[in-house]
């Protein structure tokens, strides 16, 4: 297969585009489900598009393998088609569906223009292939899109279970609960950063009463987090401390001498009342 | 630097976040200035890079230099030559997922890091 | 050379890094906050970089030296404003800024610098 293969492609598209583009919409609302105005009119435009720049890969000699340069153009359409697919909720088959009804159209052309058999069987199998690749093509990057979000919705979870809490002016609490994988550390640590910009607070509290087991990745990550809390001008105290963890943390060699523990919550929140110049007095229990 | 804005572009476009970002552009931050400054300019590569399950960016400094003549020594912890906080090397390393340097005496230095992103 | 602008508030002086430092302009802040501080009779410097996103060992350095030297000087300093990603990154990085102490902005900044020594 040679460069003068695409020639009967490039030719038809040439005379034919605009009956193509007709013909390839009308096959595309054929197979869809009842779409509205706006849809329509966007698959009008990206398949236009998606022609045009299918035409001109073919003109620059763009071959059976899509990966090459020529093709350039019509991966980014479709990779951008694909995603705001992936995005809008279509199964993974919408997209390669879209992009195989354009070989009816092409088929049709080439049979009524190009009249010598070999010629034409030739542009016949190139057609089907450039086709089925993009057709492929589209559904890998489908595929890589519908990835992001389930990521992008994992984590936007991670973060909602995992909230800080103001517990007074300048005092953020973080209770950490269940056992702590890296990547989840990570977010409840990032997200406690924040926080502490938002709040300007002044003192974070991580509980970690709720917290099984501690593993080396993790007590790190909390150290860290500490380090990088104190360069933000806040300082953190760690409640809830059980026996086994403390083991773990000065096995590990961590060094808490710079960091304030306390076993529960409630005496780590009152340090931190104390330090922040607030005092909590109790008022006499009255007897009798 | 010009090269830190190009990397925090390409860093963007990838979907890094960003911690991440930062992280990258520090590292190349910290090698740039080390090629500048130690190996007398040199070039530096930014690269897009992919594999089946992943995509990552590349970061390579090339110069021409004098070459590090001791690599472990600066390699370690608290390195340093010129004054205080060393050559930044194992900094740049701590901060990428890959990292390889290659150095000749009187010949020159390259390095580059790697920082992937999960799809 | 443009370089960068000193306040005074009061007994502090306060230093806002916005522009990618290069070495000339280092050593000339430097040079220009040692002479402000005896002139001025300072007790405290105060460094915000809140438009930073990058903080590198170059620049971690630059404030080491300042702070060092404003403690010869008898002034403490304060860094303010560091940008969570910066500040995750520069553990990361094994950066350390000793003698330095940090706030979340100016404002408490100053109040840390008019707090008597802990």
């Amino acid at each position: 297969m040679s460069e003068r293969d695409n020639d009967a492609l490039v030719a038809l598209l040439q005379r034919h585009e605009a009956a193509i583009l007709d013909e390839w919409l009308r096959e595309q609302s054929a197979s869809r489900r009842r779409g509205d105005p706006a849809q329509d009119a966007e698959a009008r435009t990206t398949s236009r598009e998606l022609l045009a720049a299918i035409a001109g890969a073919l003109a620059a000699g763009g071959g059976a393998d899509i990966a090459g340069a020529p093709w350039e153009k019509v991966r980014d359409i479709l990779a951008e088609l694909s995603a705001r697919r992936a995005n809008q909720g279509y199964s993974a088959s919408d997209t390669a569906t879209l992009l195989f009804a354009l070989k009816q159209p092409l088929f049709r052309h080439l049979r009524e223009d190009v009249k010598d058999a070999g010629k034409f069987a030739d542009a016949l199998w190139r057609a089907s292939t450039v086709v089925d690749s993009l057709g492929l093509h589209a559904t890998e990057m489908y595929q890589k899109t519908r990835e992001q979000v389930i990521e992008r919705q994992q984590r936007e979870l991670l973060e909602l279970s995992t909230p800080v809490v103001e517990l007074w002016e300048g005092i953020l609490a973080l209770p950490l609960i269940g056992t702590l994988d890296s990547g989840r550390t990570q977010v409840v640590m990032e997200s406690l950063l924040e926080k502490i910009v938002e709040s300007g607070a002044s003192i974070a509290i991580i509980d970690i009463t709720g917290v099984p087991t501690v593993d080396t990745l993790v007590a790190q990550h909390l150290m860290k987090t500490v380090a990088a809390a104190r360069l933000m001008g806040a300082d953190c105290i760690i409640s809830g401390i059980r026996p086994q963890i403390a083991q773990t943390i000065v096995h590990l060699g961590v060094d808490l001498a710079q960091v304030t523990t306390k076993a529960s919550l409630a005496d780590a929140f009152l340090v931190a009342l104390k330090r922040t110049g607030s005092e909590v007095h109790l008022r006499q229990a009255q007897k009798g | 630097m010009r090269l830190r804005q190009a990397v925090r572009e390409h860093a963007v476009a990838m979907g890094f976040s960003l911690v991440d970002q930062t992280k990258i552009v520090t590292a190349a931050s910290e090698l740039g200035r080390n090629t500048v400054l130690y190996g007398g300019g040199g070039v530096a590569r930014i690269e897009r890079i992919a594999s089946a399950s992943r995509r990552g960016l590349r970061l390579t400094f090339e110069d021409s230099g004098p070459g590090i003549p001791d690599l472990a020594a600066a390699m370690r912890e608290g390195f340093t030559t010129g004054n205080g906080l060393g050559l930044g090397l194992p900094g740049a390393k701590r901060l990428a997922d890959e990292f390889r340097i290659d150095s000749q005496v009187g010949k020159g230095t390259r390095v580059s890091i790697v920082r992937w992103k999960p799809y | 050379m443009e370089r960068i602008p000193i306040l005074r508030m009061g007994r502090f002086l306060l230093v806002t890094i916005q522009v990618d430092m290069h070495d000339q302009l280092a050593l000339a802040l430097q040079d220009d906050l040692t002479q402000r501080i005896v002139k001025d009779r300072a007790r405290g410097v105060l460094i915000d970089i809140s438009s930073l996103d990058v903080v590198d060992s170059f620049i971690g350095r630059m404030i080491s030296n300042i702070a060092a030297m404003s403690r010869v000087l008898d002034a403490q300093t304060v860094v303010v404003g560091m940008r969570p990603a910066v500040a995750i990154t520069l553990v990361e990085l094994g950066l350390d800024l000793p003698g330095v102490r940090t706030a979340l902005n100016v404002e408490r900044g100053m109040a840390l610098l008019q707090e008597p020594l802990s």
